[in-house]
């Protein structure tokens, strides 16, 4: 049986508690592991953060529609902004190997919420806004 | 989140427990800057209470440790870094940058 719950937050940093708060309770829903309910929470907020930082530009711009699917396969998490579309291709990975000095602040989040999640996909249309679904599938 | 600060004779220590985040990022950095305007580039982070740390805290320690390495020959350690972050951390790459400490006793010790 799959489960489904819908919040809607405003797109600021203080709110990345609450939004933790919630797809962690998901998370134990669709009966992830610990590890699993701490990638979730982890890709989820560095995807808000970029929504709050780029989609947006600054705190306070619009809202950040979040969905948790608990399901027999693990918990999908959508997030729907109306801010601008991005191109995820065109951020460059950041360079892990790289001694101190030359470590590029960019780039991270993303990189994390590919690495953390089993399945991540974007989509940018005028009218439905920016759509990132993520999944993470239960230990086997 | 919650940050203190203990100035010691060989360096300094800073307790830092629950969500380290975009909101509160900017906390723990001022904490870290008041011991770098300060002259103190040998600081230890105690992370023994961190529930959680997103990569926007990740940058705090990053920029913060390029600062202790270039000007006061210091450096940024972490102590007591539960398992969950650290697994974070290491995805991160950020374990080739840090040395890291079972305890803060420990990272201090390594100041002496």
């Amino acid at each position: 049986m799959e489960t489904s719950q819908t919040r809607v937050f405003p797109a600021r940093f203080d709110v990345l508690a609450a939004v933790s708060e919630f797809v962690v309770q998901a998370a134990a829903s669709a009966g992830l592991d610990e590890s699993a309910a701490y990638a979730v929470q982890m890709a989820v907020d560095e995807a808000f953060t970029n929504i709050v930082e780029h989609a947006y530009g600054g705190e306070d711009r619009g809202d950040v529609e979040c969905t948790c699917r608990a399901g027999p396969e693990g918990l999908t998490v959508i997030l729907r902004d109306f801010g601008q579309a991005f191109c995820p291709e065109c951020v460059p990975e950041p360079n892990l190997s790289a001694c101190i000095e030359e470590r590029q602040p960019g780039g991270l989040g993303l990189y994390f919420i590919r690495q953390l999640m089993d399945e991540v996909h974007f989509e940018f249309t005028s009218d439905s806004g920016n759509v990132l679904t993520m999944v993470k599938l239960k230990s086997p | 989140m919650e940050v203190s600060t203990k100035r010691m004779k060989n360096c300094s220590v800073i307790e830092v427990s629950g969500r380290i985040d975009s909101a509160t990022a900017p906390q723990l950095a001022g904490a870290l800057k008041a011991l770098t305007d300060d002259g103190i580039f040998k600081i230890v982070l105690d992370m023994n209470g961190v529930e959680f740390t997103s990569s926007a805290g990740m940058r705090v320690m990053i920029d913060v440790q390029k600062k202790c390495n270039q000007f006061g020959r210091g450096d940024l350690v972490l102590a007591a870094v539960p398992q969950r972050v650290m697994e974070a951390l290491e995805l991160g790459g950020f374990d080739m940058i840090f040395r890291f400490f079972d305890t803060p006793v420990e990272a201090v010790g390594s100041f002496v």
